[in-house]
């Protein structure tokens, strides 16, 4: 296991893990699509020049391309954009990789609010309902370089399509390396024990554990799961949280349609354990232009608003 | 025919002689016959575009194509992929022809639990090089396979094959300009240039214009023939096989449904519905065409 301390942007820990399992596995190649120089995959370029194609910006023929170089036996990274990784590529995900069984690994990079200054044409809240609908992806959103660094190797590990929802800049060192980080299995990354809240992805896991923070102040002990899995996610601890917490909430940087606050109610309601539930999400709305803080407090992300709601469940 | 003004036509060394012709021909007949009742024991499905790429599956595999049957993923293989997956009937009955499972499997077509669905599926049926079925992606695939084949060193070549129709998606022309930028000199394309696609004639809804010229612009080298004519299947791909450093598009003129009379020269061909009374009739009147032109 590499030691991701050091690394001071999401896409350097990203690419360190692949191109450390290039380095292992002659047959992983990388296909970006004119954004090399934002992923950073121009260091696998340099590295493994004969493993690198920048096919252009034609997303859709991409993904098709590597569903065709994986059944000569490579293993593809593409990327894009998130937006385009999910909606550009989607029948080419589907029918080429999905339906094909045909192991390709997808990044699709700034996902929801994370986009912020390429505005609401690069604001992804609809990929995780859409790659939920393929059968046999992996889908995750690690929220700090160890996990980011360990996810994505599992990930190459399963053998199987996966789709990434990765924040390029800046970066979040919140495990250590003793910290048990699995594929499909939630951190607790606080314990609590009179509400859960859940959270998806790098910013809002850190704004839940703000919140717990804050509600601790008040005398509400909150946990915090980091559901980095969302495809397949950790029923087990959801459904421990829903018995022993009683409240949950769901945090996901998207829509609430077919999101992760769907999938986890949708999961719960059939269990039987009784709960109260609320949500963060964009809910039925277009993502738009502007600084994190802005679109964090105009969608209602902020540790405030999941503060609010949490006090609202008690 | 289709008409002999496109016939591209080279001196071949070994080229096939009139009794491989004749040899070749016969198992088109036989392909024919197998793809109409594969059809018929469902009742309904692609005739059109099968009909329309019979010399071409048939030459592909009986004649130029290094293949294993026994060995469908024996990785020095050439590979096709068939863009126009709906044409998969046509491709079974070739493949059941060389041995890659049963015969008694084309009678299944389509049906519940079957490995032969209407559209040419990877993982369902042994031969199938890449699944289609949304056009356009058999191309990019295809462009992939090619490019993986020259990485790992392979001398093998890709065959794909895609429709006149779906030349209309905007997929395919980003693959072509990929392969033409990437010099793989070891696809080679076929397009089914029978002027037909579901709805109507293409050139009531969107025309091809100049196919040739296109992919030229592309970096590819193209090429025109009679797509019904084994000579002119086996010189174009000699002479793409002699270009190393492009991919060569061969532009087969055709008629959809070739070979089952009663979609010859109608509109609505590319799906038909055809009992077995139909089936037997239309067999026994391709024959005795075929027997009068020997």
């Amino acid at each position: 296991m590499r030691d991701t301390s050091a690394f001071q942007n999401f896409k350097d820990v990203i690419m360190a893990a692949i191109m450390d399992l290039a380095e292992e596995d002659g047959n992983v190649v990388f296909l970006d699509a004119d954004l090399a120089s934002c992923i950073g995959s121009t260091a696998f370029q340099e590295r493994f020049p004969d493993r690198f194609r920048n096919v252009g910006i034609a997303e859709a023929n991409m993904a098709a391309v590597a569903g065709g170089m994986a059944s000569v036996g490579y293993v593809p990274f593409i990327h894009s954009f998130g937006c385009f990784a999910s909606r550009r590529m989607y029948d080419q995900l589907f029918i080429s990789v999905g339906y094909a069984h045909r192991c390709v690994h997808v990044i699709g990079s700034d996902p929801g609010i994370i986009a912020q200054y390429n505005g609401g044409t690069h604001m992804p809240f609809e990929d995780i309902a859409l790659m939920r609908q393929i059968p046999g992806f992996t889908i995750y959103e690690p929220s700090d370089a160890m996990s980011m660094y360990s996810l994505i190797v599992q990930a190459y590990k399963l053998g199987k399509p996966s789709y990434l929802r990765a924040p390029r800049k800046g970066i979040i060192h919140r495990y250590g390396a003793d910290e048990e980080i699995m594929l499909g299995k939630a951190i607790t990354a606080r314990e609590g024990s009179d509400i859960t809240i859940i959270a998806t992805g790098a910013y809002l896991v850190d704004q839940a554990l703000k919140a717990a923070e804050a509600l601790s102040d008040k005398g509400c002990s909150a946990r915090v799961l980091d559901l980095h899995t969302i495809m397949p996610f950790d029923t087990e601890a959801i459904e421990k949280a829903a018995r022993e917490t009683g409240r949950i909430i769901v945090c996901e940087n998207g829509r609430y349609a077919g999101g992760v606050g769907e999938m986890v109610s949708c999961h719960l309601l059939q269990s039987g354990i009784p709960v109260r539930a609320g949500f963060i999400n964009v809910g039925d709305r277009f993502g738009e232009v502007g600084s994190l803080e802005y679109l964090a407090s105009a969608f209602g992300f902020t540790a405030g608003d999941i503060e609010k709601k949490a006090l609202s469940l008690l | 025919m289709a008409s002999a003004g496109f016939v591209y036509r080279v001196n071949k060394e070994n080229a096939m002689n009139q009794d491989e012709i004749r040899k070749l021909r016969e198992i088109a007949l036989d392909v024919r016959i197998k793809t109409i009742n594969e059809i018929a024991s469902f009742g309904q499905g692609h005739i059109g575009g099968s009909m329309s790429v019979v010399e071409l599956l048939v030459y592909l595999y009986f004649h130029e194509m290094r293949i294993r049957p026994q060995e469908p993923e024996w990785i020095e293989r050439d590979r096709l992929v068939l863009s126009k997956g709906h044409s998969g009937p046509a491709l079974y009955a070739v493949l059941a022809s060389k041995g890659y499972f049963e015969e008694s499997w084309l009678s299944t077509l389509n049906k519940g639990g079957t490995r032969l669905p209407s559209h040419a599926d990877m993982t369902k049926t042994p031969g199938i090089d890449f699944t289609a079925g949304s056009l356009g992606q058999g191309f990019s695939a295809a462009v992939g396979i090619a490019l993986a084949q020259r990485m790992r060193k392979l001398d093998s070549y890709t065959y794909v094959v895609v429709g006149d129709g779906e030349s209309q998606e905007g997929e395919v022309w980003e693959a072509a300009e990929a392969a033409g930028a990437w010099k793989l000199g070891n696809l080679i394309g076929f397009t089914d240039l029978n002027g037909q696609q579901l709805d109507d004639y293409t050139d009531n809804i969107i025309p091809m214009h100049d196919l040739k010229k296109r992919y030229e612009t592309y970096g590819w080298e193209a090429l025109e023939i009679d797509g019904h004519d084994f000579s002119a299947i086996e010189a174009a791909i000699a002479k793409a096989k002699s270009i190393k450093d492009k991919p060569v598009m061969i532009i087969m003129h055709t008629i959809k449904s070739y070979g089952y009379i009663p979609g010859e020269d109608i509109r609505a061909n590319h799906s038909m519905q055809i009992d077995k009374s139909k089936a037997e009739e239309a067999i026994a009147a391709l024959i005795k065409r075929e027997e009068a032109r020997k």
